[in-house]
């Protein structure tokens, strides 16, 4: 079956892109469950340890709180509190901290450190796996065991205002809320007003029991400008305020005899030297901790505080308010907490959550017996139970106290050995659909190699065994064989595993596509072996029967592609993997500024002796050509790769991305700074005044007009949104979120890609036309400009301007008059793409993904659009480089007609080599320290690039059978 | 003669990688508390002033540069002031190169200029030593199928390996191990160190070993 070279480029493509979705299922743990689907209930609970009689009482030491309320501050730093700026910052926190009835602590949270994934920590003291941050925005209803539902069941009358994505996931848990939506992120004041306005009312009245609130401000002023702007302190000074006045009002509402209160201050995670979150570095993890009751000893001076799990704070919460602790909590109750009540309460208390640990801990691994933890949970429950049995006969002595203290450090050992125990356990992996999604994704990855000979041939296209393979005995035992394999391993294990769980009907075909790949790869190869070395000497992948002999360029681009795949090896080569892009991409100008030299001063010098011109360009030219503009366009030529080369270093001083000199201050953060709006306003002027410059002399008047008209409404939209000024605009104005203006946009991107579309319909199959063609391909290219243009943000519109303009000069003066062939601009264009992805600021941490671009021109939050325009400004410069490679190869075609299979062939090989390759490496690497910090993230990168890829080569393969079609 | 052409630049190569070791060794001794990383800077233009000032010495000895017909002191003398200013606008050169490549534009200026002096002395120098100051020479040289001698092969060999061994040089430095080489530009100079030595053994032996397939077209 012989197949185009685009449509296999495909086909691969979405094959490897399935690979990879099996294989990420079985990378990504599902969280740690308990098997009991029910919640943990007061009759449950186990009873009170005594040796000798039978189990008496089940009985509950009283609980310590009455009334608790949560403090979240969104983004909350350690230093913010406990730091050398804490004084200022927090000056009545602080106090407390030092001179109050309280105990601090620093809670370190978990990556991802990200909102509500940490909610759910928080609440049910489990930690979530990973992918929760892909579930991010849409939260649904926490079902899990959780403190909030506990305490609900219980009859406790619980107030809840700040982020709504509480009220998501906890709906009809509250008695009174009110949420603020955290999506506009420009806002800092009105989001913490919002949650303040109830706070004077909720405090007088005497109805509920646990009161929530969560604060946002910090936390987008953090994402707008980092953690030393100066608008920190303000925010953290009303943020002590706040506190000052509910401890204040706590106070007063203390009545004798009743049971205390408990004021507990706390964030969610911390921040970066850039002011995102997500990652693992230490600002991002460090929480502080402070809760305040007079149930506590008052502290005499300021001591380092104490490290802890954020999770600690749930089983500690539940006790401290009598409840159950939450089935799968694996936090450990904060021994500091209870020390003011009786060493019988105590114990008690300790014995509860260790018990559920253990329960916990038995439901999740089958060998629990032999974990250490579990033993000595054993053995301090027998000694509290000879403790007690004496406690009990009234011996009061001070040998039961000590022995008392002794079973109270076997517990919290105990305590601590299963926790760290059930931690450890979350990071299992479901290796059968790993490794069944890298077979899959390397025979794949084969084929496209073994076909590289046929699929860059003069012909484009790959000749597929498929019948053969289908109707070989091999194909069937081969079916046969994996059959069994499946049905083995899948009653083999006993852990659970995604693969063995899908319906037969699917393994069936997986089995059958998986042999027939194999048949197609063995005969594919024995006709490429043979006859390899007698057509081509030595080299089996020489193309079209010419001796391959690689240019200086031609090693680069080899070796850059091969060594950057390498590199991913390396966990800071993952994080600072920018800087590898900026090194090749400037090679690369270096090696194409040597060739154009050579070009015109090779030609200039010898024109006359020289055996073999190295370029016939003088043929090219006709003679007519006046010599004045040959040697502008030599001049030309020279200056395009210094120029790239100067475009690319102003870029990378526009966003500092990575991770070790992410915090080094930037053009970007310059620009954004109020002072210096005036400058990002012309700059922002400029630049789209450029845009419509380099794009517009490719299109027809209407989509000229439309796109004018575009680029006009997106500098409204950012005055709008208060980015930028207009000129008669003064300072009092108000900031809308600029929907009108967003829409007003969208129409005239909707315009410019539906005559864009028009066009190619009509240039298909009325008139064969293809400078039409070409037209409607360009006006497509001009809409995704304008959209990405509406979708970045200002200070990144130099990014845009300077792709569009490296486009033009390279095409005009180095791929066309340098002769590159397709696969060689193809390479230089997927370079490009991968520097431009971090020259807008991205990096390979989910962090620096803009969640904002999703509600441009919406009114509130709708799934389907908010991820599709965060994909497309996230990977707008692969994008966008690969829309222009289209366009271009496209308008090459009268030179090389099979440009455009070529190209495609080698944007499938370039993606899908790195991906193959990354996966492997992630697998080895599963036990890896920053796995979850530094290589998970990347493979979501990689795996959506993947998936974006396919969506090109697809496009690609109309944009060839059109072409094909038209040429018949 | 082959032979007695590559003896001679055998020779040559070994006085000057006897040079580097030399300006490396003796500083130590003299100097208190010198090292290559400590002190980078002072071992830099100790390197490179050791370098600049054997190959100049060899190279003259050896008479290699190619001879001017003019005897003049006054043509002496501008070729001497062309070679300088050419020295000093590689320097830039390399060091715009590498401010291009990522190094910071202000902070660390000192050691970035340090760099490019060293390049310079390590490649621009042995093609004004070999070739005197003239651009259309370099250029033929440095294009393809361009040597026309032995030496112009040798030139080719060493300053591609100087080059190349800056670059790969900078490879380490994004990694997060925290060594005292890592630290600008240590890795690369000595990248570009190693290079320079390689180059030096490789272009005789690569020369030796290729000589039946060699041949130059006479000018
Ligand atoms: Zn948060
Ligand atoms: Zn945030």
């Amino acid at each position: 079956m012989k197949v185009r070279a685009s449509v296999f480029a495909s086909f691969i493509l979405i094959f490897e892109g399935i690979g990879i979705a099996l294989f990420l299922r079985g990378f990504f743990p599902v969280p740690l469950k308990s098997s009991f689907s029910s919640k943990n209930k007061l009759s449950d609970l186990p009873a009170e340890p005594l040796t000798g009689s039978s189990p008496n009482s089940s009985r509950l030491p009283q609980p310590l709180f009455k009334r608790v309320v949560i403090m979240l501050v969104d983004a909350l730093r350690e230093d913010f509190v406990f730091g050398a700026n804490g004084r200022v910052y927090m000056p009545y926190t602080r106090h407390q901290v030092e001179r109050g009835s309280s105990h601090s602590f620093v809670a370190k949270a978990r990556p991802p450190t990200v909102t509500m994934p940490r909610i759910k920590a928080l609440t049910t003291g489990s930690i979530p796996g990973f992918i929760d941050v892909v579930m991010n925005l849409n939260s649904p209803a926490l079902l899990e065991d959780n403190l909030v539902w506990q305490a609900k069941t219980a009859g406790k009358r619980m107030i809840f205002y700040g982020d709504d994505t509480w009220v998501r996931l906890f709906p009809k848990h509250f008695m009174e809320y009110d949420g603020t939506t955290s999506f506009f992120v420009s806002d800092y004041t009105e989001v913490d007003n919002n949650v303040t306005r109830h706070l004077d009312s909720t405090l007088k009245r005497d109805d509920w029991d646990i009161l929530i609130l969560h604060y946002l401000g910090l936390d987008h002023i953090g994402h707008i400008s980092g953690p030393h702007s100066s608008l920190i302190q303000p925010k953290l000074l009303e943020m002590d305020d706040i506190l000052k006045k509910i401890h204040s009002a706590l106070i007063s509402k203390e009545a004798e005899g009743s049971l205390p209160y408990l004021l507990v201050l706390c964030g969610d995670h911390g921040m970066s030297e850039t002011g995102s979150h997500g990652g693992s570095s230490e600002p991002e993890v460090n929480t502080p901790l402070v809760l305040i009751s007079p149930a506590f000893k008052r502290k005499v001076g300021m001591e380092r505080p104490a490290a802890v799990e954020q999770v600690d704070l749930t089983p500690t919460l539940a006790l401290g308010l009598g409840l159950p602790i939450s089935q799968n909590s694996v936090g450990r109750v904060i021994p500091g907490v209870l020390e003011e009540t009786s060493l019988r309460d105590q114990l008690r208390f300790l014995h509860l959550n260790g018990h559920q640990l253990s329960c916990l801990l038995k439901d999740s691994m089958p060998d629990y017996e032999k974990e250490a933890g579990f033993e000595q949970f054993r053995v301090a429950e027998k000694a509290h139970g000879s403790w007690m049995k004496l406690f009990l006969e009234g011996n009061t002595s001070e040998v039961l106290n000590n022995m008392g203290k002794k079973v109270l450090k076997q517990y919290l050992e105990a305590l601590a050995a299963m926790s760290s125990a059930l931690s450890k356990q979350l990071g299992k992996y479901d290796m059968y659909s790993m490794i069944a999604g890298m077979v899959f994704v390397f025979q794949l990855l084969l084929v496209l190699l073994l076909a590289m000979p046929e699929a860059l041939s003069g012909a484009a296209a790959v000749d597929l065994p498929v019948l053969p393979a289908l109707l070989s005995l091999p194909f069937y035992l081969l079916c046969l064989l994996l059959a069994s394999v499946h049905v083995l391993v899948c009653t083999s294990t006993e852990s659970s595993c995604y693969f063995c769980s899908l319906s037969w009907g699917l393994v069936f075909a997986a089995v059958a596509f998986s042999s027939a790949m194999f048949c197609i790869l063995v005969s594919m190869a024995t006709r490429r072996l043979p006859l390899g070395p007698k057509i081509h000497g030595k080299s089996p992948l020489g193309s079209s029967g010419s001796e391959w002999s690689l240019s200086e360029l031609d090693v680069l681009l080899l070796a850059g592609t091969v060594g950057q795949t390498l590199s991913l090896a390396a966990s800071s080569f993952v994080e600072e993997e920018h800087q590898i892009w900026y090194f090749l991409l400037n090679t690369l100008c270096l090696a194409v500024f040597q060739d154009v030299c050579r070009k015109y001063f090779r030609e200039q010098s010898g024109s006359g002796d020289e055996e073999e011109p190295i370029l016939p360009s003088k043929d090219c030219h006709p003679p007519a050509h006046p010599k004045a503009e040959i040697c502008s366009e030599k001049w030309l030529a020279l200056a395009t790769p210094p120029f790239t080369l100067v475009c690319c270093r102003l870029l990378r001083s526009l966003n500092q991305t990575g991770v070790q000199w992410a915090h080094l201050p930037d053009v970007g953060h310059w620009l954004n700074s109020s002072e210096h709006r005036t400058v990002l306003s012309l700059l922002a002027a400029f630049c789209l005044v450029l845009i419509y410059l380099l794009v517009q002399r490719r299109c027809s008047w209407v989509s000229k007009v439309a796109l004018a008209l575009g680029l006009l409404g997106v500098y409204s939209y950012r005055a709008a949104v208060g980015n930028v000024l207009f000129p008669w605009q003064h300072s009092g104005r108000t900031t809308s979120k600029g929907t009108v203006e967003a829409r007003f946009v969208y129409v005239f991107i909707l315009g410019i890609l539906f005559t864009g579309t028009k066009d190619l319909l009509r240039s298909q199959i009325i008139t064969a036309d293809a400078k039409l063609k070409s037209r409607g391909l360009w006006e497509i290219y001009s809409g995704l400009v304008l959209l990405v243009s509406l979708l970045f943000r200002a200070h990144n519109l130099p990014v845009l301007c300077c792709c569009l303009l490296v486009q033009t000069l390279m095409a005009q003066f180095i791929w066309k008059k340098l002769h590159y062939d397709a696969a060689q601009t193809t390479i230089m264009h997927y370079w490009f793409g991968q520097a431009f992805f971090y020259f807008q600021g991205n990096s390979n941490n989910i962090a620096t993904v803009d969640i904002s671009v999703g509600f441009v021109g919406l009114e509130s939050y709708v799934e389907a659009p908010a991820i599709f325009l965060t994909a497309l400004s996230t990977y707008a410069g692969p994008l966008l480089w690969a829309c222009h490679l289209v366009c271009f190869l496209s308008s090459q075609r009268d030179r090389s007609p099979v440009a455009l299979g070529h190209g495609c062939y080698c944007l499938a090989l370039l993606r899908s080599v790195p991906a193959a390759a990354y996966i492997v490496l992630v697998t080895a690497l599963r036990y890896h320290l920053f796995i979850w910090s530094v290589f998970s993230p990347k493979l979501l990168y990689e795996s959506m690039h993947l998936l974006l890829t396919a969506g090109v080569c697809l496009f690609f393969n109309t944009m060839e059978q059109s072409h094909s079609s038209s040429k018949s | 003669m082959w032979d007695h052409e590559i003896r001679a630049m055998a020779s040559t190569h070994a006085i000057i990688a006897a040079s580097v070791f030399m300006a490396t060794v003796i500083p130590a001794a003299l100097v208190p508390g010198f090292s290559v990383y400590g002190t980078h800077l002072l071992w830099l233009y100790s390197v490179s002033g050791a370098v600049t000032a054997v190959s100049l010495a060899v190279f003259w000895l050896l008479g290699i540069t190619p001879p001017t017909k003019k005897h003049t002191v006054g043509f002496k003398l501008s070729r001497l002031f062309r070679s300088c200013l050419y020295f000093f606008l590689s320097c830039l050169f390399f060091h715009t190169v590498v401010v291009l490549y990522g190094a910071p534009l202000i902070e660390s200026a000192l050691e970035t200029f340090s760099l490019a002096v060293l390049l310079t002395s390590l490649t621009t120098l042995r093609c004004l030593c070999v070739l005197g100051p003239n651009v259309q020479a370099w250029i033929r040289v440095f294009s393809r199928h361009g040597a026309m001698s032995v030496w112009d092969t040798c030139l080719q060999i060493t300053v591609a390996c100087t080059v190349v061994g800056a670059w790969v040089g900078a490879f380490p430095i994004p990694l997060d191990w925290d060594r005292p080489w890592q630290v600008w530009p240590v890795s690369c100079s000595l990248g570009a160190m190693i290079g320079f030595l390689t180059g030096l053994v490789a272009a005789p032996a690569w020369i030796h070993y290729h000589r039946k397939h060699l041949t130059y077209k006479c000018k």
